[in-house]
């Protein structure tokens, strides 16, 4: 050790380090500047105008509309997700054919395990052009569904109606996020040392009550990551939202942010404005982790 | 970290164990006509969404072989006879082709470098003391919790300005910096939990820094790479918003955009059996994958959930 250590260090962090530095930390920062100006994609034109890009968000109803679209998600999708998520992993690492001891889980567990995670890997675009044709008025497999079951009353153009667009979006959201937290949630469960199950039945704790009293504590870190996680997802939500209404559905109906701020750049040439839309996604998100952090707070147990 | 590791194999070790003991204590106490009830719902609900996980894929396939007719008439039926001229025409005629390759040649590329650039960094941030080490990995970490959209408007003129726009070399440099901070960040662990004695010994012999970097532990490294190089090649093969601002002329744009746009072209041009084929064709690459590797999927899923 010793000589030529630092040259080596440097050596193998030179590259990555430029690449990582021009492509992902410069645009992040100039983002910052960027919405302080009105610029329009011409640097001689680019003026700083301090907040004023701010005040005119503040005052853009469709900016709200589209921030009220993502708190619904990010309200929605991942309590939705979760619960089945744990749902599906109790029963199929804790539930077992007889009684709360089998940690096994129940027949074919290995095989629900591999099924429940396949939408996970299924590229969101194309999960969103297959979802599309889901639910197409004349060809889609829902409406035929509804027909053939009798509920014709329920039959409709499910994208092209404002009440139903965004129900529509949030379901095909949640088909793909599942599985992800599934595995993530039975690894964590069969972390959790038998005894500990072993003790409750022994003292007679029901189903449900060692699901309160001994699961829900003991994974309690790993569900409060996936929150996180998966309201980060659900800020951007861009790729699912764009493969099946570009235009931001019926009457701006489905339109959120992250495609607004897409609408305004690549649209509209209005760079300066776009990154303040980007910037106050940013800093809403900022704030919602922080809340959700706090008010998530429990004792870390040790085991 | 080491420990972890340790943890996670016991614990499956001791779960996969446990149906014997299981049975036993079962056999003692039969389940009582409440909990057989249970049992019964909780099974549905899995076969359920089991269904809900398969059926719109399995669809999906079959539609990729009907006719036009039959996809408006029939959604619930099989095709009439099994018509790989969708495919054909998918591949040629909507340009699916030129867009698997694009992507394709886009992906490996990022995948490779992304790998060789992230090991690099991982290796001198888990084994090396110096000055700048923890800023470094927290710049490289912080990049995992930032929103790319927030960065699109800026990538997009340094890109321009630096010439790369629609080209593949553009895409694969900006694929490869930001699929790094979760190539770091898992990398760097998985080096920490690897026997530096090795490389040690390796340097005592005459071997440089780099050569036991190469040798001795990249090998070693071997299954923790593959793991990483999954997740990237489905996250990058997956990806849309990056390709959206970089790519802008058809000749180069990727799988995703391309079927976005077969679909938005559908509508009047009205072929929609090869635009399933298209779908099929473009979940191909990821099925394979997933097969082949679904178990280190999972297992690298929950290696790093329970860090």
């Amino acid at each position: 050790m010793g000589y030529g250590k630092y040259r080596f260090i440097a050596s193998f962090l030179a590259l990555p380090l430029l690449l990582y530095v021009v492509f992902v930390v410069s645009p992040y920062v100039q983002a910052f500047y960027i919405s302080m100006t009105d610029w329009r994609g011409f640097s001689a034109n680019q003026k700083f105008i301090g907040l004023d890009n701010f005040v005119e968000l503040a005052g853009d109803q469709l900016f709200w509309k589209a921030m009220w679209h993502n708190l619904l998600l990010l309200i929605i999708v991942p309590v939705v997700t979760l619960g089945i998520a744990l749902f599906l992993a109790t029963m199929t690492s804790l539930g077992g054919r007889r009684g709360l001891l089998a940690r096994g889980g129940v027949r074919g567990s290995r095989f629900y395990q591999v099924v429940f995670f396949f939408p996970h890997v299924v590229p969101v675009v194309l999960a969103g052009v297959l979802f599309t044709f889901f639910y197409n008025p004349e060809a889609g497999l829902l409406n035929a569904l509804l027909r053939v079951i009798g509920l014709d009353w329920a039959v409709r153009p499910w994208l092209g109606d404002t009440t139903f667009a965004l129900p529509a979006l949030t379901v095909v959201l949640i088909w793909g996020a599942v599985g992800f937290y599934y595995v993530l949630f039975s690894a964590a469960m069969k972390s959790v040392p038998t005894d500990v199950f072993e003790a409750a039945t022994l003292d007679g704790a029901g189903r449900m009550r060692t699901f309160f009293s001994i699961t829900l504590p003991m994974i309690w870190d790993s569900i409060q990551v996936s929150y996180i996680y998966l309201g980060i997802t659900m800020l951007d939500g861009f790729t699912l939202f764009q493969a099946m209404l570009p235009e931001g559905g019926p009457d701006n109906s489905t339109l959120i942010v992250s495609q607004y701020l897409y609408r305004k750049a690549f649209v509209e040439g209005r760079f300066g404005y776009a990154t303040a839309i980007g910037v106050a996604l940013c800093l809403v998100f900022i704030v919602l982790a922080v809340v959700a952090l706090r008010a998530t707070r429990r004792e870390r147990i040790e085991f | 970290m080491n420990q972890t590791d340790a943890g996670v194999i016991e614990t499956r070790e001791r779960a996969s164990t446990l149906p014997t003991t299981t049975e036993r204590s079962g056999n003692a106490e039969g389940p009582t006509a409440g909990e057989r009830t249970l049992n019964l719902f909780s099974t549905g609900f899995l076969v359920v969404w089991a269904l809900i996980s398969l059926v719109p894929l399995v669809w999906a396939v079959l539609t990729a072989f009907k006719t036009d007719r039959e996809i408006f008439t029939s959604p619930w039926g099989l095709p009439g006879e099994w018509r790989f001229d969708n495919f054909v025409r998918a591949w040629t005629n909507a340009e699916i082709g030129k867009y698997f390759i694009n992507s394709t040649i886009v992906v490996v590329a990022s995948v490779v470098l992304v790998m060789l650039f992230g090991a690099m960094v991982a290796y001198v941030l888990a084994r090396y003391e110096f000055p700048g080490r923890n800023i470094i990995y927290y710049a490289f970490v912080g990049g995992m919790t930032f929103p790319i959209f927030l960065a699109l408007v800026p990538l997009f003129f340094i890109v321009q300005n630096l010439g790369m726009i629609d080209t593949y070399y553009g895409l694969i440099l900006v694929y490869t910096a930001y699929a790094l901070p979760f190539t770091v960040f898992f990398l760097t662990s998985f080096f920490r939990t690897l026997p530096g004695a090795l490389a040690e010994a390796a340097m005592l012999d005459g071997c440089s820094h780099a050569g036991a970097f190469f040798r001795i532990m990249l090998p070693l490294a071997k299954p923790g790479l593959i793991s990483v190089a999954i997740f990237n090649f489905l996250g990058l093969w997956n990806q849309f918003l990056l390709p959206l601002a970089i790519m802008k002329s058809t000749d180069y744009k990727v799988l995703s955009q391309g079927l976005t746009l077969l679909a938005s072209d559908t509508g009047y041009r009205s072929d929609w059996s090869a635009l399933f084929a298209g779908l099929v064709i473009a979940l191909l690459p990821v099925v394979v994958v997933y097969a082949a590797f679904q178990r280190k999927i999972q297992d690298g899923l929950s290696v790093g959930a329970l860090k």
